[in-house]
């Protein structure tokens, strides 16, 4: 079995094949995304929209993007779907280990130096833009991380395709004395925004509330977007047979053994002997 | 496409090489256990190595375990065999779906080409012709569909998005998989 890391085998050949034979590459799934991100008085609220695209196609219409990095330190993620979930996998279990080993409970702040320089080493190929949010002992913190490395600390952040739109609502709700449900109410409107005019954003909104030794997750909190309005009643119905079939196989599964009374009826056995 | 306390994938048999047909009975569904179903799209070679390349990871998990693999699991299993070959995928895109668990509820899960996992609750779609089939697909799926209403509308659905596909067609299988085995059907399509 292979060592750990990436497995570069098969570079040559898909270069080969894309550039020799114009082959037609499979799509990424990429979260086109609006993630936000907001300090308030006593913790963190971290809010992502649920769309996945496939191109121009809508590959999950209800997908998470917050992702679990420690208890009380979550992260949300836009970019290629496939890096931002194995990385925050990834960090996740580097700090699990972590703070096993040294007995003491993760800071936010090494996350973000593992994240940052976990991406930094590829250079931007792996396309994760991270909004990293939590409360540790020293209090709440909210930062930011492009995929090249570089991060930033701020009071509230927006990230992906529908940054702008929601960074539009942010600077002009956010205010440094905001409490619990100003900021859920304030990342909850930049998410929206960000699904009303971003077309890579989309579905449901999340958010995710960070207090000292509490979390709370709201999964899909509006779903006003992804109810379908005018849906036609009478569902079409398939009579059966309505398909012409050439072979029919059925393979029955196998049906497991029960031995009952097994210890008993070998004694038994040895006794007639 | 998921129904109740049954899944269904189908999918066509034609392999080629661009525009020409090569062979017409070329299996890309395979059978992981008596739960759980796989499926592949995409480049033909990649196709037959992960083939070969799971079969040996599920008897040795068979073999360690002592148990058959759930389907969740060999889903995580799939995405991470995929994204370990982040720079430098493999080109294909698979779809698992099979019964989870006591219940035998059913469980669907698609990936793209480095393993970016969904698990949605009503169908998966992949192919030349995944465009055609997410419509197709979208119109007719109802929840809880019993096993044999499932094979029809699994089917229509199929074959109305290959007669759409020039690259899909010349013949089409379809697997049912409820808690008492699997249905293999084979259906007539237009060989063109």
């Amino acid at each position: 079995m292979q060592k750990g890391g990436f497995n570069f085998d098969l570079y040559q050949r898909n270069v080969e094949l894309i550039e020799k034979n114009n082959y037609k590459v499979p799509k990424t799934t990429k979260t086109g995304t609006t993630i936000v991100g907001v300090v308030f008085s006593d913790g963190v609220v971290l809010g992502a929209d649920t769309r996945a695209t496939s191109g121009p196609i809508v590959a999950d219409p209800n997908c998470e993007k917050i992702h679990r990095i420690s208890d009380y330190i979550w992260c949300a993620g836009a970019g290629t779907a496939a890096d931002t979930e194995n990385t925050t996998g990834m960090i996740s279990l580097q700090l699990e280990l972590l703070s096993l080993s040294t007995g003491r409970s993760p800071r936010v702040r090494t996350a973000l130096t593992l994240l940052k320089n976990f991406l930094f080493r590829y250079h931007g190929y792996i396309s994760a833009a991270l909004v990293l949010g939590g409360v540790d002992f020293t209090g709440p913190h909210l930062h930011m991380i492009h995929p090249h490395g570089s991060t930033s600390t701020l009071p509230y952040i927006s990230m992906g395709s529908g940054s702008l739109a929601a960074m539009a609502v942010l600077e002009t709700g956010y205010s440094s004395k905001m409490g619990e449900e100003d900021a859920k109410s304030l990342v909850h409107q930049a998410i929206l925004s960000g699904i009303l005019n971003d077309l890579g954003s989309g579905g449901n909104v999340d958010l995710c509330v960070i207090k000292h030794k509490s979390m709370e997750f709201f999964r899909n909190i509006d779903t006003t977007n992804s109810k379908r309005k005018f849906r036609k009643k009478l569902p079409y119905m398939f009579k059966s047979g309505s398909t012409k079939i050439l072979e029919k196989e059925i393979e029955e599964k196998m049906r497991k053994m029960e031995i009952v009374n097994e210890k008993e009826n070998a004694i038994e056995e040895l006794e007639e002997l | 496409m998921a129904g109740k306390n049954c899944v269904a994938i189908a999918g066509d048999t034609r392999f080629g090489v661009r525009n020409q047909t090569v062979a017409l009975d070329s299996n890309r569904i395979f059978k992981i256990n008596n739960r759980t179903l796989f499926g592949m799209t995409g480049l033909n070679t990649d196709i037959l190595t992960l083939r070969e390349s799971f079969k040996f990871q599920m008897n040795l998990y068979n073999l360690e375990e002592e148990r058959e693999i759930s389907p969740k699991t060999f889903a995580h299993n799939v995405a991470q065999t995929l994204y370990s070959k982040r720079f430098g995928p493999y080109f294909i895109t698979p779809i698992i779906a099979g019964l989870e668990g006591e219940d035998y509820t059913p469980f669907l899960c698609a990936t793209d080409l480095i393993g970016a996992m969904e698990f949605p609750k009503s169908f998966v779609v992949a192919g030349t012709g995944e465009e055609s089939l997410m419509g197709v697909c979208e119109t007719f799926y109802k929840e809880n569909m019993e096993p044999d209403e499932l094979f029809e509308v699994v089917s229509q659905c199929l074959l109305a998005a290959v007669d759409r596909d020039a690259l899909s067609g010349w013949g089409s299988v379809v697997h049912v998989l409820t808690k008492d085995g699997i249905t293999t059907k084979r259906l007539r399509t237009r060989k063109d």
